[in-house]
């Protein structure tokens, strides 16, 4: 490093094992710290439902927890969707938990040992993946419920009707932008958050190197601010994912519902 | 910026390991152990509703039975106090006999006192005229010496009687 602290050098992407090799249909598939962090993700996940498998009828701490996790997205998904959105509820569960669970470990203070987190959600590809696998299904089930009939989406009730073609195009064009908004805004809020963390914790150790009055007037305030942004930023880990799985649960609604 | 620097020579082994861990967290995880868990949940929600019904219908018969344990204290209670006024007025009537019998008994008997009572009287009067002739004959005979017929004697404490 030398002083010189890259905030972006957490976010690279560094095969693992299979370099050369691992290929699918001519395209590398390397195991990379970024698939790493998604099998620990899985792991993590896995061990914490783990726990809630005990099915006591006097539920323990652990039992609770998880208890409290399915119950928060099934009780969401039958808010806004009902009782057909029972069938979808494995999948906001899923797309919840990965989500909440990968930017949780990236947010593990575990460099200090010298193991660097990577925070999945923080790719384009993986999130631009996750937001083009939820629109979709949406599609999808819309499409399958409702035929030609799901474009009555794009048309609210008591539109007049020389104001139907327009409002069908901008509904339209807001329906095509959901995938976009739902991949980027995860994608941005974890970068955003990491490259801050990252820039502040290059002030503390570069005010440090450069003795102690700097450390006192640089290092000293950055380390503050630094502790209100680590939880700022587990707070955002915790909303980013619910805001995923909220959308994804009201685009859902648009295709089982209609309006 | 490495996710958009990298992306060509990275989307292809990112999508691969999402895809797989994503599949493994969907059908693993969300299909399979999630059911459990919320039925695990639900089962307690149920097993709390039907204690909850349970419990309100032992209530329920609870309250029946007090109502029916409160009316028939109320109609025990009628009934002992039907009970105690007829057991009072029975008394009265039954006093009320044994008094006049009393009564009638008790006249009867001073009625017989009564006459004994003159009978005794009538003897006592008889008995003094008697002492009183002999007293008389007894102090004629030590005053005078003579004799006095006994009719004479008697005639005379008769007059003296009838006038003192």
């Amino acid at each position: 490093m030398a002083g010189k602290i890259d905030p972006m050098h957490q976010f690279l992407i560094e095969p693992l094992f299979g370099t050369q090799d691992w290929a699918l249909a001519g395209h590398n598939v390397a195991f990379t710290n970024s698939a790493l962090w998604m099998v620990l993700t899985l792991a993590a996940m896995w061990v914490f439902m783990l726990g809630g498998m005990k099915g006591a009828l006097v539920p323990g701490r652990w039992q609770v927890a998880v208890e409290g996790f399915t119950g928060f997205i099934t009780d969401m998904m039958h808010t806004n969707i009902g009782p057909k959105g029972k069938a979808f509820t494995p999948y906001v569960f899923s797309l919840f938990m990965f989500i909440l669970i990968a930017n949780l470990l990236g947010m593990l203070p575990l460099g200090i040992i010298g193991i660097h987190p990577f925070t999945v959600t923080s790719h384009l590809t993986v999130t631009g993946i996750l937001a083009i696998v939820s629109f979709s299904i949406v599609l999808v089930v819309g499409f399958w419920k409702h035929g030609f009939h799901f474009f009555s989406l794009f048309v609210p009730h008591g539109t007049p009707l020389p104001m139907i073609p327009l409002i069908f195009l901008i509904e339209l064009f807001s329906f095509m932008i959901r995938p976009f908004s739902l991949g980027l805004r995860l994608f941005v809020a974890m970068t955003a958050g990491h490259i801050l963390l990252k820039v502040l914790a290059g002030f503390v150790i570069n005010g440090l190197n450069a003795g102690p009055g700097i450390a006192a007037i640089v290092s000293l305030p950055s380390f503050v601010l630094m502790i209100g942004i680590t939880l700022l930023e587990m707070l955002v880990c915790a909303i980013q994912a619910y805001v995923f799985a909220l959308l994804t649960s009201l685009y859902l609604n648009d295709a089982i519902n209609l309006h | 910026m490495p996710q958009i620097a990298q992306i060509v020579s990275t989307y292809a082994s990112q999508i691969f390991w999402l895809l797989i861990v994503f599949g493994l967290i969907y059908f693993g995880i969300g299909k399979a152990m999630l059911p459990k868990v919320a039925g695990t949940v639900e089962a307690r929600d149920r097993k709390i509703a039907d204690d909850l019904a349970e419990a309100e219908r032992a209530r329920a018969r609870a309250d029946e039975i007090e109502a029916a344990y409160r009316a028939r204290i109320a109609e025990a209670r009628t009934a002992a106090l039907k009970a105690a006024q007829n057991a009072k007025v029975a008394s009265a009537a039954d006093a009320e006999v044994r008094v006049k019998a009393a009564d009638a008994d008790l006249a009867a008997q001073a009625a017989k006192a009564e006459a004994e009572l003159a009978t005794a009287q009538a003897k006592a009067l008889a008995g003094i005229e008697e002492v009183a002739v002999e007293a008389a004959q007894d102090i004629v005979a030590r005053i005078s010496g003579r004799t006095v017929e006994k009719a004479a004697a008697t005639g005379a404490v008769k007059s003296v009687l009838a006038n003192g």
